[in-house]
């Protein structure tokens, strides 16, 4: 397997979280840029989005960022891979479907991502744990004026960074937040936060499920919008919009301690004996249930230590990974059986939750 | 979960909803899950309000008057097939299908962030670089050599400068 080594390394065991961090678990920024006088991935034929990945990938190869990280094209990449790298936000899935000289590279830690032909020349991210905005647009920043220093962005002083949609003109910013927020969705509020956000030019996408079907209550906030204003304006708006947010998640949570603390207790004790008990579970369900006990981590009902293996279930009950668990022996229709096993075993030894009424 | 409202493209329950406000006017899109992922405004990598507005663009073209980008030969059709452009150039010969639009996709039609300061010094300093070269073979043509002399040290301290910087030719 070409991305073994990413999947071999282990997080880095970030230091003390913030409150904020509890809810805010990714911070992300991309930026669209595109070479000068080449036709965009979309239009090209595969040889000119050949061109275009010779043309790129030394001065990428050659950041320091990207010391030691891992680079491939996609046409090499096995279709359990690719799903992997998709189900890990490190790769899209419109990269995955170019065919013809699409590449990537993502540095060792995992924080930083190039990819090449995706719909435009090159797509670069920064992703951080936690709420990190500032952090994450200073070392996108570095590595765009990296990048630029070697390659010829197309670029019109009136619209900007020409993109391949007129949706990512002039900065070609998305800057993005995935958000958990359990107590929102189990009260109810979710669609109502949708609905206020929205008018602000800021969406809100579920993450796992489609739709507005948010399996896991996470979600990824982003900005619409990025031509007409700097990206400084853009980060302060959306941050704003990330803040209020994250009250309004606490105020739930508390509405829901004072208010209903049976039926919360019930979510979140029924979640952990599930996990802990089943035999055939889907991904969807395992989000569903994951969520909740992170929710009981986060309220104090469940113990901290369990934190960064909820959170890494998250990611290894998806299907490619579960598939990658396997080894790959496994048919699609026993990732259900494989999936309850594995956490069966993860949930074996662990403490049951402790709940405790407020007078 | 109410499901009132109905998808603006097939009519069926809408469940995803977007907004903007530009220039106080409200535009407003409910898409039902099936239309939302085709226009993939699901899809956190592949949203694009663009491929929407091509279809509110219907109206504005008169048979005969499709535009072409001369440079790589995108045409209105293919504009209208994808939302997306062909080349950097396209947003020339786009322009007057684009410009309209861009107040309601974005904040403003003007770009205020970042600009590529290593691109522009990088062209600042080759169309030096290309203008001396130009005036360094007339006056060696011409015989000028005091200028000739003159004009390779300039040369000479233009190539110095753009390599302290590490910009290549
Ligand atoms: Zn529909
Ligand atoms: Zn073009």
């Amino acid at each position: 397997m070409i991305i073994e080594p990413l999947l071999k390394a282990r997080p880095e065991i970030s230091g003390e979280l913030s409150r904020k961090d509890t809810i805010v678990l990714t911070t992300r920024i991309r930026f669209a840029r595109n070479l000068a006088e080449h036709p965009f991935p979309g239009w090209a034929k595969a040889d000119q989005r050949k061109e275009v990945l010779s043309a790129c990938l030394p001065s990428i190869l050659g950041l320091s960022q990207m010391k030691s990280g891992l680079s491939a094209e996609v046409d090499d990449l096995s279709e359990l891979e690719k799903q992997i790298l998709i189900e890990r936000h490190l790769i899209s899935r419109e990269l995955m479907e170019m065919k013809g000289g699409a590449g990537f590279v993502i540095s060792k830690d995992q924080s930083n991502v190039v990819m090449i032909n995706e719909e435009d020349h090159l797509r670069m991210q920064v992703l951080l744990p936690g709420f990190h905005f500032r952090k994450v647009m200073n070392a996108i920043n570095v590595l765009d004026s990296k990048v630029e220093k070697c390659l010829e962005y197309a670029f019109s002083p009136k619209l900007g960074y020409l993109t391949a949609c007129p949706t990512n003109l002039g900065t070609g910013m998305r800057a993005s937040a995935m958000m958990h927020l359990p107590a929102l969705v189990m009260s109810n509020q979710m669609e109502k936060v949708i609905r206020a956000v929205n008018q602000l030019g800021i969406a809100v996408r579920g993450l796992f499920g489609e739709g507005s079907d948010a399996s896991g209550s996470i979600f990824q906030i982003s900005n619409q919008t990025t031509l007409g204003e700097s990206e400084a304006e853009i980060i302060k708006r959306l941050t704003s919009v990330l803040n209020t947010i994250i009250e309004q998640e606490f105020n739930a949570r508390e509405t829901l301690l004072e208010t209903e603390p049976t039926k919360l207790f019930d979510k979140i004790g029924r979640a952990f004996a599930l996990l802990q008990n089943s035999y055939l579970i889907t991904s969807s369900e395992t989000m569903n249930h994951l969520s909740l006990v992170r929710l009981g981590v986060d309220m104090g009902m469940i113990s901290e230590e369990i934190r960064s293996s909820v959170d890494q279930l998250f990611i290894d009950c998806q299907p490619g990974h579960i598939q990658y668990l396997a080894d790959n022996k496994i048919e699609p229709n026993e990732r259900d059986i494989f999936r309850a096993a594995y956490l069966r075993s993860r949930f074996e030894n662990l403490t049951k939750p402790e709940f405790i009424f407020k007078k | 979960m109410g499901n009132s409202q109905k998808c603006d493209l097939c009519a069926k329950p809408a469940t995803v909803h977007l907004t903007q406000i530009v220039n106080n006017q409200i535009h407003k899109l409910d898409l039902c899950e099936k239309c939302a992922a085709e226009k993939g405004v699901t899809d956190p990598n592949g949203f694009s309000l663009a491929d929407l507005l091509v279809k509110s663009s219907d109206s504005s073209d008169k048979a005969g008057e499709l535009l072409v980008c001369e440079n790589c030969g995108f045409t209105q059709k293919d504009f209208k097939k994808t939302g997306r452009l062909g080349c950097p150039e396209c947003y020339v010969y786009f322009a007057p299908l684009i410009d309209p639009v861009l107040r309601t996709m974005h904040k403003g039609d003007t770009h205020m962030g970042k600009v590529p300061e290593g691109a522009i010094e990088r062209k600042v300093f080759h169309e030096r670089i290309h203008h001396l070269e130009e005036s360094l073979q007339a006056s060696i043509k011409a015989e000028r050599y005091e200028d000739a002399a003159r004009l390779r040290d300039e040369l000479l301290e233009v190539r110095e400068a753009m390599a302290a910087k590490s910009i290549s030719l």
